[in-house]
This record gives C-alpha cells, sequence and structure tokens, in this order.
C-alpha cells in the first residue's frame, strides 16, 4: 500500500508544483507571466538533462544541442515563407517551401532531438567520465558552429524571427506535465531500472550481464527528445532565437538548476528548475531596476550570473545531493519504517546519489543460465 | 605565409595551450580532481597586467605572478579543501559554476567590452621576415615553455618534495600513511598551477593583447580538452596533450580555405571526438593500459 502511494506521489509531487506555479503565475501582469513561461519551458530542458544524467550518472554538456536543433527546426518551418525567403535566401528548398502547423512543430523537435542524441550516443556513450564530459561538451561547440554559420540550414548569423508565438502560460505548464510524464514513465521501465544499477555500481552490473552501452543509449534518445521538444517550446515561447540563446549560458542555467536541485531525483530537477528560475527571473528584474519596499534598486549587469554560480557552489559543497536530497517528493515520508528493529543501520548516512531506491527495487533478474 | 610560418604560429599556440594543461594536469595529478577555474586565474592575472599598467615591466610580471599564485591557493582552500575525495566530475561542475560567476565578476568590476593591455609590444616585432614571419614572441614563448618545464621535471623528479608529489599521485592514501604531507603537496601544486597561470596570461596578452570577460573560460576550455585528450593523469601526457590542441587547432587555422574559417571550431572538436573515441585513455597513454571505457 505504502509504495503504491509513494509512487503516486511520486508523479502527482512534481505535476502538482507545476500547478500551482502556473495558477500563481494566472494572477500577474502580462509581462510577469512571460517570465513564469521561460520557467516552465527551462524547467522541461531541465527534466531532459534529468532523464540522462539523472539516471545515468554520466555528466552531459550536450543536451542543449539537441533544444538548438529543436528550437531552429520548429522556428524555421512555422516561420512565414515569404519571411525566410526574405531573410534566409540560401536555405535548402524544402526548408524555405514547407510550412507546417506549430503543433506539429513540437512533435518534429522531439523527433529531431532524438534521433540527433541517438546518433551522437551511438558514437559517444562507450565514454565514461571525464572523456565523456568533453566529449558531450564538444558535440555542443559543434552544433553552435554549425547552425551559426551554415546559411542552408538556418539563418546563420541572424536570428530566426517571426515565429508564431503560442508557449503561453498554460501550453508552457502542459509542455512541462508531459515531459514529467515522460521522464515518470520512463523511471519505472526495467531499461531505466537497469540504468540506475549500472549507475550505483558499474562492475558489478556488468557482471551480471546488464549493457552499460544500450541502457544509456535509450536513456540518452529519450532525454534528446524531450530536449528538442522543450526546444520546440522555446522558439514559440520567443517568437524568435539565436544560436547564442542555446549554448554555454543555457547549458549552465540547466545544469545549475539540476545539481541544485538534486541530480538524481524527478522531483529534485523540477524543484531545482522552479526554484532557480524563480530567483534568476527576480533578479533579471533586479538588473533592470526594481522597487523593493520604498527604494528603487538597480543590481549591476551580470550580478545574477554571479549569484546562481555561488549557489551551486555552495549547494555542491555542503549539500551534493541538492535541496531535494535527491528524494522524490515524499520518498522519505512513505519508506519511512518504525526503528524498533533497532539494528542500527542509517539508510540515509552512507549513501551516495539516491540511496533507499536501488536497495528496494528488485534489479532485474539475472540471465538465467 | 609560408607553410613554415604557419608552423611557427601553430607552435606558439601550442606552447600556451600546454601551459594550460600543466596549471590543470598538476592538480588532476595529486588529488585526481579537475580545476576549471584555473582559467578565472589566468583572466585575472591578465586583468592584473592591466591594472598595473602604469608601472615598470618587471614589476608587473611580478604582480601577476603574485595574483595568480595566491587566487590559485584562495580556491584551493574554498573550493577544494571541503570537496576532498569527491569525484573529478563533481569538481568539474563546482568549478565550472565558480568560473561562471568570477565571469560575472569580471564583467561587473572590468566592463564588457574588455580592457587593453600593452605590454611588451616589441616582442611582436619580427625576427625573421619575408615568407617565415618568425616574431620574438614566439621564440619567448617556446623559451619560457621549455626552462618551465625543465623546471618543473628537476623539481618532480630531484628534490624531496617532488618525490612526495609523484607518489601522491601515484597512490594517494598510501602516501598519507608512509607520512607524505599531503596538504603541503597539494598546496605546491597550486602553486605551480598558479605560477604557469600567469605565465599564460603574460604570454598570451602579448600577443592578443585586449582581456576579455571570457578569456579565461574559452584558455581553459581548449586547455582542459587538451589535457583530457593527451590523458590527463601523466602530466606530461597532458602537456603534450595541450600543445596538439593548441598546434592543431592554429594549423587548421592556416590550412582551411578563408571562407570556411568559420567553421575551425566544429573542425578542431571533431578532431577532438575522433581521438576520445580511438584513444579513450588518452592519445599518449599506452595501448593496453586502463582503460575508462564501457
Amino acid at each position: 500500500m505504502r509504495s503504491k502511494f509513494r509512487l503516486v506521489a511520486e508523479l502527482v509531487g512534481p505535476l502538482a508544483a507545476v500547478a500551482i506555479v502556473t495558477v500563481f503565475g494566472s494572477t500577474m501582469s502580462i509581462a510577469q507571466q512571460g517570465n513564469v513561461t521561460n520557467i516552465l519551458v527551462t524547467t522541461t530542458i531541465v527534466v531532459a538533462l534529468y532523464v540522462f544524467t539523472g539516471n545515468s550518472g554520466v555528466m552531459s554538456f550536450g543536451q542543449i544541442s539537441f533544444v538548438a536543433v529543436g528550437a531552429f527546426a520548429a522556428g524555421i518551418l512555422t516561420a512565414p515563407t515569404l519571411t525566410r525567403q526574405a531573410n534566409m535566401p540560401s536555405l535548402f528548398k524544402f526548408l524555405s517551401t514547407t510550412q507546417i502547423s506549430n503543433f506539429d512543430s513540437l512533435l518534429l523537435g522531439a523527433g529531431l532531438g532524438a534521433l540527433f542524441a541517438f546518433l551522437v550516443g551511438v558514437v559517444l556513450l562507450r565514454l565514461s567520465g571525464l572523456s565523456a564530459g568533453i566529449a558531450t561538451f564538444a558535440v555542443l561547440e559543434i552544433t553552435y558552429d554549425v547552425l551559426s554559420y551554415w546559411d542552408k540550414i538556418g539563418p546563420g548569423v541572424m536570428p530566426v524571427v517571426l515565429v508564431p508565438v503560442t508557449t503561453t502560460l498554460v501550453m508552457g505548464a502542459l509542455g512541462l506535465g508531459v515531459a514529467i510524464v515522460v521522464a515518470f514513465a520512463y523511471q519505472r521501465t526495467r531499461s531505466c531500472r537497469l540504468l540506475r544499477a549500472t549507475r550505483e555500481d558499474a562492475v558489478a552490473a556488468q557482471g551480471i550481464g546488464i549493457s552499460i552501452f544500450q541502457h544509456r543509449l535509450i536513456a540518452f534518445t529519450i532525454s534528446g527528445a524531450i530536449a528538442g521538444f522543450a526546444g520546440a517550446l522555446f522558439v514559440h515561447e520567443l517568437g524568435s532565437i539565436s544560436t547564442g540563446q542555446v549554448y554555454i549560458d543555457l547549458t549552465f542555467a540547466t545544469l545549475a538548476m539540476l545539481v541544485v536541485g538534486g541530480t538524481g531525483s524527478l522531483w529534485g530537477a523540477v524543484l531545482g528548475g522552479i526554484a532557480l528560475g524563480v530567483l534568476e527571473s527576480f533578479l533579471s528584474n533586479a538588473e533592470n531596476g526594481v522597487a523593493i519596499g520604498s527604494w528603487h534598486v538597480t543590481l549591476p549587469n551580470g550580478l545574477s550570473v554571479v549569484i546562481v554560480g555561488v549557489i551551486m557552489v555552495v549547494v555542491l559543497i555542503f549539500a551534493p545531493k541538492g535541496i531535494s536530497g535527491s528524494h522524490e517528493f515524499l520518498e522519505r515520508f512513505f519508506s519511512h519504517r518504525p526503528a524498533k528493529a533497532g539494528t542500527g543501520t542509517e539508510p540515509e548516512s552512507t549513501a551516495k546519489m539516491t540511496d533507499e531506491e536501488s536497495s528496494e527495487v528488485p534489479l532485474s533478474p539475472r540471465p538465467t543460465s | 605565409m609560408s607553410w613554415i610560418g604557419h608552423l611557427v604560429n601553430a607552435v606558439s599556440l601550442g606552447v600556451v595551450y600546454g601551459l594550460v594543461a600543466v596549471s590543470v594536469g598538476l592538480v588532476f595529478g595529486v588529488l585526481r580532481q579537475v580545476n576549471l577555474a584555473q582559467g578565472e586565474v589566468i583572466a585575472l592575472g591578465a586583468y592584473s597586467l592591466w591594472m598595473t599598467r602604469d608601472l615598470p615591466v618587471v614589476v608587473r610580471i611580478l604582480v601577476c605572478i603574485g595574483v595568480c599564485v595566491a587566487m590559485s591557493l584562495v580556491i584551493q582552500v574554498i573550493i577544494f579543501r571541503p570537496l576532498r575525495g569527491a569525484s573529478a566530475l563533481t569538481t568539474l561542475i563546482v568549478t565550472f559554476g565558480l568560473s561562471y560567476a568570477l565571469e560575472g565578476v569580471w564583467t561587473i568590476v572590468f566592463g564588457t567590452n574588455g580592457q587593453p593591455v600593452s605590454m611588451l609590444s616589441s616582442l611582436n616585432q619580427v625576427v625573421v621576415g619575408g615568407n617565415v614571419g618568425l616574431r620574438w614572441i614566439t621564440l619567448v614563448e617556446m623559451g619560457v615553455g621549455g626552462i618551465f618545464f625543465a623546471l618543473l621535471v628537476l623539481v618532480l623528479y630531484g628534490s624531496k618534495i617532488g618525490v612526495m608529489m609523484r607518489a601522491t599521485a601515484e597512490d594517494f592514501r598510501t602516501a598519507r600513511i608512509v607520512g607524505v604531507r599531503i596538504d603541503r603537496v597539494v598546496t605546491l601544486a597550486f602553486v605551480f598551477g598558479g605560477v604557469s597561470a600567469a605565465m599564460v596570461a603574460i604570454l598570451f596578452t602579448v600577443q592578443t593583447p585586449l582581456v576579455t570577460p571570457t578569456l579565461g573560460f574559452n584558455l581553459i576550455t581548449l586547455g582542459l580538452v587538451g589535457t583530457v585528450l593527451g590523458g590527463i593523469d601523466r602530466l606530461g601526457r597532458a602537456t603534450a596533450g595541450g600543445f596538439v590542441v593548441g598546434f592543431v587547432n592554429s594549423m587548421l587555422g592556416a590550412i582551411i580555405p578563408q571562407e570556411l574559417l568559420v567553421f575551425l571550431p566544429m573542425l578542431t572538436f571533431m578532431f577532438v571526438i575522433v581521438m576520445l573515441v580511438v584513444r579513450p585513455a588518452g592519445l599518449f597513454t599506452p595501448k593496453g593500459s586502463n582503460v575508462e571505457r564501457v
């Protein structure tokens, strides 16, 4: 019974947080609603990052590449064809004439993100640790460079403009909701549990016949799909996109959100995205001048980055599992057991990233001999 | 320019990235942790050259070295001491955050557009003209880089503290058990890291006399890429990796046609990916050694 409740809480908690933010945002001015929508879309990217990094324990600096591909594909194919022919004369023919609906562009973003992630993953996912970090960073650099300068597939150094704006507050919330449900559903699969086993102990997992590469590739592809989908949401939120918006700054922002929230849980990803998102939008408001009480404050440009960076450093040093402790929503409440057994085993004290779950969820049956 | 000229340029950029790799590799060797914030040490060093622009050159160089060493030690105390024993990836992310925060600080304090540093600009004069285009700075770079690396080798292999450093790099716990003063060794690694960062700051600003807030991050990313590419757990290999990345980047820039120059980062990072996939343990790591690969 308890475990059923726990499962429900694991899904409902993040969704409820999104609903609360959305309801709260809908009471604000139009301009502020835009900020809230932006938080929701950014959190969708954090969920994408979590699906791979949280479950596999491998850090990727390249997930924003998939966001970029989704955003540019969705932006170009939904902008008016006349604008495209005027602003991007060298585009491939099918890119300059095909017109798709905004909804289709979301699906296209997800599809392209998945495809790109799959191709990258096949080449890179045999790497681990630092090499994997460097290699995924290289993918980000390559994507940025190609999208910025190859004018047959994009606008070159110019931004894509006049993209129809349809990601409203509600659409942003729905998009994030879909991403959360997908991430949750994936977490329940056998493949994800096997992947988590490889995260906890790669050697032991391989010893019982788990293919690390295969399960990482599945997670990477799903993560790419969510990232591409988030990219399409993003472009329909902004109405325009340039390569600088989907590059290192966004990589840093989403990574900070994930590690501050807690890398090891979906709840942590959502919590971190919302918490840092609110803080960042407050700070960037304050950089343009804001009234606090009776006095008018203008923070220097760049201060928000400093504060977010410092928070990230402090959290990682003092609470490496993030503010969620890398637990799912109410996970500890439901899995709490009476202490009368008195064995002295403290499940929380020694664990590395996520703890109870890996001991409770039965690992895959061994391949029968 | 002839191919000799390109070669000379490539070597000089290679030396700069080799020095960046030294400063990353030294810390990694002792602690098995990555310090991405080393780039911001370089940036601060470069800014210190701007702040001391009215003073004599020798003073400016000494101030720069002092500032870099001090900054390096502050990072060691604030970030690396609490994180001792954490994984390389954790420290990579923490110092990534720190780099970004510091970049914000530079923007606030020194402005977005960068500050001009004119120092030793006479070094940009040509030694051998014509097709070769050899400038004094290139010779100075090779000389300084060579001497520094030789000194480092001398310390590591010829002094007691050097032996301690190598022992720590080999096996942290055992070294501690047999009485190696770990804290002293770690401090020394950061001091050397600071000195090599100062040299990068000086050599780089002579060639490119504009210091912008992103200078450190740009240098360290490519430097770290080179370090991992060469084989991060041996200082010599890491340095060679840094050299290779700088060299290849410069050579590719010279070879490809002008209109394709914008795709230089793509080519460089393609090269990096291919090398990482083919030789995941490092370009200069012998085959058959322990490979981190699944």
